[in-house]
């Protein structure tokens, strides 16, 4: 099954089942579907609780906070979550917000899905990763998307945490396989962290902390390293970004030679400084060096394919991390 | 005291009826063309009875409403009412000035009779979103002086222990936030959940907040669903410093029926009046399930939150006050002293009480 059939069947069972249950956004309905197709059939299974919206971000996800307020569920799709920052008001200073600052804990099941990330040529305006301007706000959880995390535990907990959450869906994966491994792998759900190891993973020479969306990238930069230099690498992909507790994941971390994390947003106030901070403070006297953070370079991500790569988080940026902090 | 059309500047007011008429010559599409066009939207639109049929009463009308008996108009409840938020908003401004506020608020001094006017005119099971500048909203709903300014000064008994402060409260299905019209679309949504049901979500706004683009998309919303969203404009003339005429082009009117929403405008400051005007139309905003925007033309009497105000003390001395027109009323001396006398022992009452806990919640 590939990524976007987990989620939208996801979806779909969650609008099945919770008969207060929104799902909002623009060109969201059939036959269209959504941009990406995410929520193709529901509109026809479910048409009152299905709405296509005019073309306002702001305006949606206030209607689906009005809705959450109500005790209702809302989801909301912003088309790429570059226009998220048409709805930045209403997701920190409302929904947000309202789970705590009116003195006493409000509900508030809001899920703002956002398909991000690049890859795909769409230029500086419908590329990015923004995950990192939404960490760090009380009352707002970030989740992102992966191929190792059924779609349907992870609404699930987001619906059941009463709170806001913003997920990000790298677009990239849409067409991947669920679970789909190389054979060199072993994987387990540690926790909401999903842990793709080769033998032991508490015994790996490196441990990469990822996203869902760069996991593809990381996993090949993985395999290849184990193949030329039978370098050992765990990789982790936590489903919830933020808040992160790093605590759940120190026996995997304590033993390993170097620490990556490793993600597509481009550089300056990382998610990835947030990580590597949190493990800096519980393992600083044991580490052999500081975390590695990989991420994108400093720089709008261009349209040209050829300029896109220059710019993005490759597989070969991980590969030079990982051998870079073995052997530095 | 002269009559209030004269008082009114008329940079300040909404429009006259004729500079409308030559507008309304190019105005929204009638009700057939906009069923059509709702094709695709959840609830096809309800036919909608022209947009100008429940338009303001012409300027000559207005003017005679604005200069009726006052005594006839104000009831003792209603008197009590309209001076419970006067006082409690003087006692706020006199505990600043003697530093014993923390932060900010914004009083709704001059305004008080709005939200009075629609205490009836709400039901229990209707949302209520006000802005910054809502105590008086609040008291006029809830009759809770204590509770407000226990919240305003963090102590025991806060509605919102303290967290909240003047201008972000939530009880029930009242709730205030203090960004500008972020609660419209916010309300808009809440709309939509009780569509059918009878209930509305009304959200106050001001003449300033015509200035966000969140108002436009939840208006669009509303308008397009159906939805029983009424709007209530204080239009005061001024947004903090900036005069409305420096700072909104063209009219709210025709901004409200741009988005083939009805409007009406409210001049007078007699409450029986206001209310024969309005119960009608809110009624419908229920029944028919469609928003309705009421603006009333009024008077921030205050600074905009505490000693900023630029206007000339002269000019805001000249300008309407219900608290004037009611004092000939047989009722107005003895409420008055009441008034003022209950909020002073509040004061006293809730100043001195422990400070108010709050554990922080994620």
């Amino acid at each position: 099954m590939r990524v976007a059939e987990n989620l939208n069947a996801a979806l779909g069972d969650l609008l099945e089942h919770d008969p207060k249950a929104y799902l909002i956004g623009e060109d969201v309905l059939d036959p269209y579907g959504g941009a990406f197709k995410i929520t193709r059939g529901l509109s026809t299974r479910y048409p009152g609780r299905v709405l296509g919206t005019p073309i306002s971000e702001s305006g949606l996800t206030g209607l689906a906070a009005g809705l959450a307020l109500c005790g209702d569920t809302a989801i909301v799709e912003i088309m790429f979550s570059d226009f998220a920052a048409l709805a930045f008001d209403q997701i920190i200073n409302f929904a947000a917000k309202s789970v705590s600052m009116y003195g006493s804990r409000v509900p508030m099941r809001l899920i703002v899905r956002c398909p991000t990330g690049g890859g795909r040529g769409y230029g500086p305006t419908h590329s990015q990763s923004l995950q990192k301007h939404f960490i760090g706000v009380p009352g707002l959880a970030v989740y992102e998307m992966s191929a190792l995390h059924d779609n349907h535990a992870v609404l699930a907990a987001m619906v059941a945490s009463a709170q806001p959450c913003v997920f990000f869906e790298d677009k990239v994966l849409y067409t991947r396989r669920m679970h789909a491994l190389d054979p060199l792998f072993n994987q387990d759900i540690l926790h909401d962290v999903a842990r793709v190891f080769i033998d032991d993973p508490a015994a790996a020479d490196c441990v990469i902390i990822a996203p869902g969306g760069v996991a593809d990238r990381a996993l090949a930069a993985m395999r290849q390293v184990f193949l030329d230099h039978e370098v050992t690498c765990c990789l982790l992909v936590p489903s919830r970004l933020y808040p992160f507790d790093v605590e759940r994941l120190l026996p995997t971390l304590q033993n390993a030679k170097a620490i990556l994390v490793a993600e597509e947003s481009t550089a300056g106030g990382t998610w990835g400084a947030e990580i590597a901070h949190q493990i800096h403070q519980h393992l600083w006297k044991t580490l052999l060096r500081p975390v590695t953070l990989v991420h994108s370079a400093d720089s709008v991500i261009p349209t040209a394919a050829h300029l896109e790569q220059q710019v993005l988080l490759q597989e070969s940026t991980i590969h030079t991390a990982i051998m870079e902090a073995l052997h530095a | 005291m002269p009559g209030m059309s004269q008082t009114i500047p008329a940079t300040e007011s909404p429009p006259t009826a004729t500079d409308r008429a030559s507008l309304d010559t190019e105005s929204s599409p009638g009700a057939a063309d906009r069923a059509s066009l709702a094709t695709g939207s959840p609830e096809a639109a309800v036919t909608r009875a022209s947009l100008d049929t429940e338009s303001p009463p012409a300027a000559a009308d207005r003017a005679s409403l604005a200069t009726g008996s006052p005594e006839a108009a104000v009831t003792r409840a209603d008197l009590e009412l309209l001076l419970l938020i006067r006082h409690f908003e003087l006692a706020l401004l006199d505990l600043f000035g003697r530093g014993e506020l923390n932060g900010t608020t914004h009083t709704c001094l001059g305004q008080e009779y709005v939200p009075v006017a629609l205490t009836p005119l709400l039901q229990p099971d209707d949302y209520v979103f006000s802005n910054h500048r809502g105590h008086g909203h609040y008291l006029a709903r809830y009759q809770d002086p204590e509770g407000l300014l226990a919240e305003i000064m963090g102590r025991e008994g806060a509605i919102c222990s303290g967290v909240g402060g003047s201008q972000h409260i939530l009880r029930d299905r009242y709730l205030s936030t203090g960004v500008q019209g972020e609660s419209l679309p916010v309300a808009a949504g809440v709309a939509l959940h009780l569509r059918g049901t009878g209930a509305l979500a009304c959200v106050y706004i001001g003449d300033g907040t015509w200035g966000e683009g969140s108002v436009y998309e939840a208006l669009n919303l509303a308008s397009l669903w159906n939805l029983p969203l009424l709007v209530i404009v204080e239009n005061n003339g001024i947004a903090q410093s900036t005069p409305t005429t420096c700072q909104l082009a063209g009219t709210i009117r025709d901004r409200a029926h741009a988005f083939g929403i009805r409007h009406h405008g409210v001049t007078s400051i007699d409450l029986t009046e206001i209310r024969s005007q309005i119960a009608p139309l809110i009624t419908s905003v229920r029944t028919d399930s469609h928003p309705l925007v009421i603006e009333f033309a009024t008077h921030r009497l205050g600074p905009h939150s505490k000693g900023d105000d630029t206007r000339p003390p002269d000019q805001v001395r000249h300008l309407p006050d219900w608290y004037r027109q009611v004092q000939p009323t047989p009722l107005f001396a003895q409420a008055d002293e009441a008034a003022r006398t209950r909020i002073a022992a509040i004061v006293g009452e809730v100043s001195a009480r422990p400070l108010s806990r709050w554990s922080a919640c994620g």
